[in-house]
């Protein structure tokens, strides 16, 4: 009964494979850019109270946080279209993520705010900046490099979450393991190799933003 | 005419009312030391004068700049009052030079190459030329302390308030900011500054005002009231600093 | 065969479908503290082959998709010749997937026990066991709570990618009945509203005793 594992007819298609890890990335490049500027948005509209937004910020927030992502997927790409919004399926991929990753950095980039000392807040006002400038150019930068490490773990989770996008067809790294099952029915190796591509991905990912973080956000040579 | 006017300010924190009318004049390159015990309403009066602390009733005008009864230009008020504070409260991801350069360009949007030589000047003025390009936490204290001072220069204020700016500070440090401050006063900027040197106020001041349970309880020249304070309680303040 | 849905049959069925989601909930979060457990002394332990193969697994877990591991469970299973249903396959794997959060979570709280403690409890004589038992996890229980709690929200929105390996729990419930009723939009939202329903409580829970914890302290 000893199963003999083989992993030649995965490697044999490790083109398609490769394929669907490059759009895994552009879907996390994307949905990492918009979704943490939709958290900077959300963040100051809550951090600074401006009406009506930091409520509509804070319902959004609850209700992203307290639904799984497929559901929110499937909402978007099979739901929103009886509303007459059609998407294709990469739109919908994208849009799924923007908004979740945009929940949950909302709140943590509020919390980097809020951990903003007093002192900072009073030495802007007194140099007359206005809120939105004191916002821009004194809270924010310190802010993001409060919380980098915990934006760069969220992003990860919404890379890994995207595998789930294969179940409206985005054609992703784990659609095209399925597709490759479904060929050589090495359902195990086939998925045992995806598994470590995304392993692989999230060292890889977390390895460039904190570089890239240190390099723009923090901003000066150790 | 005098450059700061505040008329019967009133100011309450919850029940606490913590300024209760205050009338000062201040004019044009007068040093003005407020002192008084923790609590007198010295810290709140000095930061109402940028609008830090908002006003319940009275008037504050400074240079045509005013607030009716904490109604009014906030930020046409703040262009004209400069505040170093206790704590430095440099901005952390800024250099020395940006820290200068920011209120400039971000709200007088002045050029970047007009705000940097600004920023060259006012840090050489404050003895730091060298350090433009260091982050706050490579300098010492004072160091910061001096920074802080050039950057409130920079929007070239009518009047500079000083809250405690030495108090945080390692005794060691204390002189080379105080050297800062002494300069500005013989070079005729207007100061307001709540300190607890009180040989730096009495040397350097040309006004002293205490501060007592929420109003101004004895106020004049520096060296003739400490000399010869009117009122016990300013006499038993100035008995207790020296004790300590 | 045409069947006309109403908007009660289908929440009727959403409901019915939502017992196997808090079943499966319940299930990975209990199972999955005993694991995390086991993993978590394993990982605090003073044996390093012990720390070193908890780190990975802990780091696989967390570095995955949830998508890939019930595949892995799902098919690994079989190929051991065990016959998994979905429902063993997402229990376990869900089971795993919690051991591995919790235990890395509670990692955190036993290091935040601040040295000192170590240091009081070790000069008076007190073995590595007796620090643990009587000093710092008493201390790290208190402090692991509401982050525990949080991870539980977590664990019910994990649910739902089992309904990809062919649980019928509740996404999976409404997929189909989105299909035969051609109401996506209602469907979907009332299934998104059963999570919410199911995990806002949680969340109000955690964040009100990461408060009162705050307070305390």
């Amino acid at each position: 009964m000893a199963y003999q594992f083989d992993f030649a007819p995965v490697l044999q298609h490790s083109d398609l494979l490769l394929t669907g890890a490059a759009f895994t990335l552009a879907l996390t490049a994307v949905g990492a850019v918009l979704g943490i500027g939709l958290g900077i948005v959300g963040a100051l509209c809550r951090a600074w109270k401006i009406s009506p937004f930091d409520r509509l910020f804070g319902l959004y927030v609850e209700v992203i946080r307290n639904t799984p992502f497929l559901v929110q997927l499937f909402f978007i790409f099979f739901g929103l279209p009886s509303l007459g919004v059609k998407m294709t399926e990469w739109h919908a991929a994208v849009l799924a993520m923007v908004i979740n990753l945009g929940a949950y950095s909302t709140e943590i980039i509020r919390a980097g705010i809020q951990a903003t000392p007093r002192g900072q807040i009073e030495a802007a006002s007194s140099l007359a900046l206005t809120r939105l400038q004191t916002f821009r150019h004194v809270v924010l930068r310190p802010a993001l490099t409060r919380v980098w490490p915990a934006l760069v773990s969220q992003v990860i989770i919404v890379m890994l979450g995207s595998s789930v996008c294969s179940q409206i067809a985005a054609e992703e790294l784990t659609f095209a393991a399925n597709f490759i099952q479904s060929r050589n029915f090495r359902a195990f190796e086939t998925y045992f190799v995806t598994t470590a591509m995304y392993f692989v991905m999230a060292l890889l990912i977390r390895q460039l933003l904190m570089r890239l973080g240190q390099r723009f956000i923090v901003g000066r040579p150790r | 005419m005098s450059l700061v006017k505040i008329t019967g300010l009133h100011k309450h924190f919850g029940a606490n009312h913590v300024l209760k009318g205050i009338d000062l004049e201040v004019a044009q390159g007068d040093v003005v030391a407020l002192i008084g015990r923790s609590g007198s309403g010295k810290s709140t009066l000095l930061r109402t004068i940028n609008g830090l602390e908002t006003i319940d009733k009275g008037e504050l005008v400074v240079d045509g700049a005013a607030l009716h009864d904490g109604k009014g230009d906030l930020r046409a008020l703040r262009q004209k009052v400069g505040m170093v504070f206790q704590q430095f409260n440099l901005f952390p991801h800024l250099t020395a030079g940006q820290n200068v350069m920011l209120a400039p360009t971000v709200v007088k949007s002045t050029s970047k190459r007009e705000a940097e030589d600004i920023a060259k000047e006012m840090l050489l003025k404050v003895g730091l030329s060298d350090k433009f390009n260091s982050f706050p936490d490579q300098l010492s204290g004072g160091q910061q302390q001096r920074v802080a001072i050039a950057r409130a220069l920079a929007m070239k204020p009518k009047v500079l308030l000083c809250d405690e700016i030495t108090s945080a500070l390692d005794p060691e440090l204390v002189n080379e900011v105080l050297a800062v401050v002494r300069q500005l006063a013989s070079e005729g900027m207007t100061l307001i500054m709540v300190t607890h040197e009180m040989r730096f106020a009495r040397d350097v001041g040309n006004k002293l005002i205490f501060m007592h349970q929420g109003r101004i309880h004895e106020s004049g020249d520096p060296k003739t009231v400490f000399a010869a304070p009117q009122t016990p309680e300013l006499a038993g303040f100035i008995g207790a600093v020296q004790e300590a | 065969m045409f069947v006309q849905f109403t908007t009660w049959d289908i929440v009727r069925n959403l409901l019915e479908a939502g017992r196997w989601t808090l079943a499966l909930s319940l299930i990975a979060f209990v199972l999955g503290g005993l694991v995390g457990l086991a993993i978590l002394f394993a990982r605090i332990s003073k044996n390093r082959l012990l720390q070193a193969l908890t780190k990975g697994y802990i780091e696989v877990f967390q570095g995955t998709p949830l998508l890939m591991q019930l595949f892995i469970v799902f098919f690994g299973l079989s190929l051991l010749g065990v016959d998994v249903s979905p429902w063993i396959a997402a229990a376990v794997g869900l089971t795993l997937f919690t051991s591995a959060y919790l235990a890395e979570i509670w990692r955190g709280c036993v290091e935040s026990v601040p040295r000192g403690q170590w240091e009081a409890s070790a000069s008076l004589a007190l073995s590595y066991t007796q620090q643990m038992r009587y000093v710092v996890l008493p201390q790290a229980l208190r402090i692991a709570i509401a982050p525990t709690v949080g991870f539980s929200v977590q664990v019910v929105k994990g649910t739902a990618v089992t309904s990809i390996i062919g649980f019928a729990e509740l996404t999976k419930t409404g997929s189909m009945l989105a299909n035969a009723t051609f109401q996506p939009f209602l469907v979907f939202g009332l299934v998104a509203a059963g999570y919410f329903i199911l995990c806002y409580p949680l969340s109000l829970y955690a964040k009100s005793l990461e408060r009162k914890f705050h307070v305390a302290r």
